[in-house]
């Protein structure tokens, strides 16, 4: 069953003075109930700003979002649609996302009177991400990165979700802690039957977690598919360039290989294929018209 | 020939035993890897080396560049070493640039400072130095601030920082974690060729072991404060002896087939 949908989204990002930023052109995505969806893609290829806009911190221009047969609407000051408080966000920063002045459960119980729930204590909720009950009573400084992401986790499920998203919610804690933080979302979600959308631009750590994998670039969806499948048999160019740049630690001492050039500026796309001018197979086709086709959005891949 | 030699270095912070006896040895033209888990003590040993440890941090042992003992140094001849001889990358590029100096300013502060240039060399050199780093455009990205950069050419500029002053021992300390893959790739190539080509010796220090495997001719594995297996990269990830570099090999995600 479909729990969310995006559909054809653009969001824009206007800043007085500054040319408009398109960061997401177009971007389609479903995720199912009890499905883990691994977003991927180079740093300032609109990633974030999908997920913001599915919690409804950023408005769509154009496009929609479907939760669970409701639109997703902008947050704003008065109280939230109850159905939409299902979708939950775990943050990139713990340093930030926390209140410092406030006690762990305090700001656990936040979530727990969102989800009208009287029977759970903060500290069920802290065991379930793996930390003693008496934590509770502590404040956020009193904690490492990894632990402080996990009452940020305990906090994102407080509210009973059936959506939850984690933005990069791994790339500000410290290697060995990054594997165990994403597992624990996964199975939290996926034991709950929520839906899981996971941000992230570490490719091996949504390998280890992803049902499904979803490759962004410059603000569009360019391959979808099965975790497995796109790993062993990436079609798109670029999903090739992104998988090509991991190096293998075989001992081989064999230098990864290179996408030349950088992201282009989203506030000016190149024409016809946003991937065209870093494509080693471009075609006449590429410069020309864009591919706005799926699951592999490639005039290589077109479909019949 | 060794250029910088760690012997039985300890470090201990507060009580705390850190390091418990570490022994690494560089070499130049050579890319010496050091992996562990965080907490294993890796980035400590890199910053024993240039003497940023801890406040209160107490060592023993020797690190030795050339003839002289770094750890027994006085605080005002090291002075002269960190950043001249000895020179450190660090993880973050966005915070280990000053935000609101120029590029131009970070790169020749130094050099007028350790090698007494004065302010029209020190310009050429910083111009040179990003065309090293393949910075496109050398003249035009001088004059420009950090924020102005992408994430992977901001790293490539922390590396022309501590290339400027033509150091022989270059401490990499988790260089490419903050990095997309494919920006990664290039400044590991970089990093490699800067290496075969100025006869650098390099201390990586990464917990990953696909970018050891890449760039590094010999690999350390670190565990608790300890070295617990040292060898060319090959035998040591492909055969290793100790169970627990085993272990972290194992730990890794499938091959790719």
């Amino acid at each position: 069953m479909t729990l969310l949908t995006v559909d054809d989204l653009v969001v824009e990002h206007r800043t007085p003075g500054r040319p408009l930023v398109r960061a997401v052109a177009g971007a389609s995505l479903t995720v199912a109930a009890g499905e883990v969806v691994g977003l991927v893609g180079e740093s300032g290829c609109g990633k974030s700003t999908l997920a913001r806009a599915v919690c409804g911190l950023n408005p769509a221009a154009s496009g929609t979002i479907t939760f669970d047969g409701h639109p997703v609407t902008p947050l704003g000051l008065r109280r939230r649609n109850r159905a939409l408080a299902g979708i939950q966000m775990v943050f990139q920063d713990p340093y930030a996302s926390l209140n410092p002045r406030r006690r762990v459960g305090a700001q656990i119980a936040d979530g727990l009177r969102t989800a009208g729930d009287t029977v759970t204590a903060p500290a069920d909720l802290l065991e379930r991400v793996g930390l003693p009950r008496d934590f509770a009573g502590r404040h956020p400084h009193e904690f490492s990165g990894g632990q402080r992401q996990r009452i940020a986790i305990a906090r994102a499920l407080a509210a009973r979700p059936t959506m939850l998203i984690g933005d990069e919610p791994i790339s500000a804690l410290d290697a060995s802690a990054q594997a165990q933080v994403a597992r624990l979302m996964r199975d939290l979600a996926v034991e709950s039957g929520a839906g899981l959308l996971f941000i992230s631009h570490d490719l091996s750590v949504v390998r280890l977690i992803a049902d499904r994998i979803a490759v962004m670039y410059l603000g569009k969806i360019v391959e979808v598919g099965r975790t497995a499948e796109v790993w062993a048999d990436p079609r798109h160019p670029y999903t090739k360039a992104l998988l090509g740049a991991i190096p293998a630690p075989d001992g081989a001492g064999v230098l990864p290989a290179e996408l030349s050039g950088d992201v282009p500026d989203p506030a000016d796309p190149p024409p016809g294929c946003r991937f065209h001018p870093r494509c080693p197979v471009a075609m006449d086709v590429c410069r020309e018209r864009e591919p706005a086709f799926g699951p592999v959005a490639c005039w290589l891949h077109e479909p019949a | 020939m060794s250029l910088l030699a760690i012997s039985d270095l300890k470090v201990s912070i507060g009580g705390k035993e850190i390091l418990r006896g570490v022994d690494l040895d560089l070499r130049a033209g050579r890319v010496h890897g050091l992996a562990g888990e965080s907490g294993s003590g890796k980035t400590m040993t890199g910053l024993a080396v240039l003497g940023l440890l801890p406040h209160g941090a107490r060592t023993s042992g020797r690190i030795a560049l050339g003839e002289r003992d770094l750890l027994a140094m006085p605080a005002k001849e090291l002075n002269t070493v960190r950043g001249g001889e000895v020179a450190m990358v660090f993880q973050d590029p966005a915070t280990s640039l000053h935000p609101m100096l120029s590029v131009g300013r970070q790169l020749t502060e130094h050099m007028r400072h350790h090698l007494g240039l004065d302010k029209k060399q020190a310009r050429a050199r910083a111009l040179e130095l990003l065309g090293q780093v393949r910075i496109p455009g050398p003249e035009g990205a001088i004059d420009r601030y950090p924020h102005q950069f992408s994430g992977g050419m901001r790293q490539r500029i922390a590396i022309a920082i501590a290339l400027a002053c033509s150091p022989k021992v270059l401490i990499a300390d988790e260089p490419t974690t903050a990095l997309d893959v494919t920006v990664q790739a290039g400044v590991l190539r970089l990093l490699r060729g800067l290496c075969d080509d100025l006869g650098l010796a390099v201390l990586l220090v990464t917990h990953d072991l696909g970018v050891m495997s890449a760039v590094a001719d010999e690999v350390s594995v670190m565990k608790e404060g300890l070295v617990v297996e040292t060898g060319p990269r090959g035998q040591v990830l492909r055969d290793p002896t100790h169970p627990y570099t085993r272990a972290l090999l194992e730990s890794l995600p499938g091959e790719t087939s």
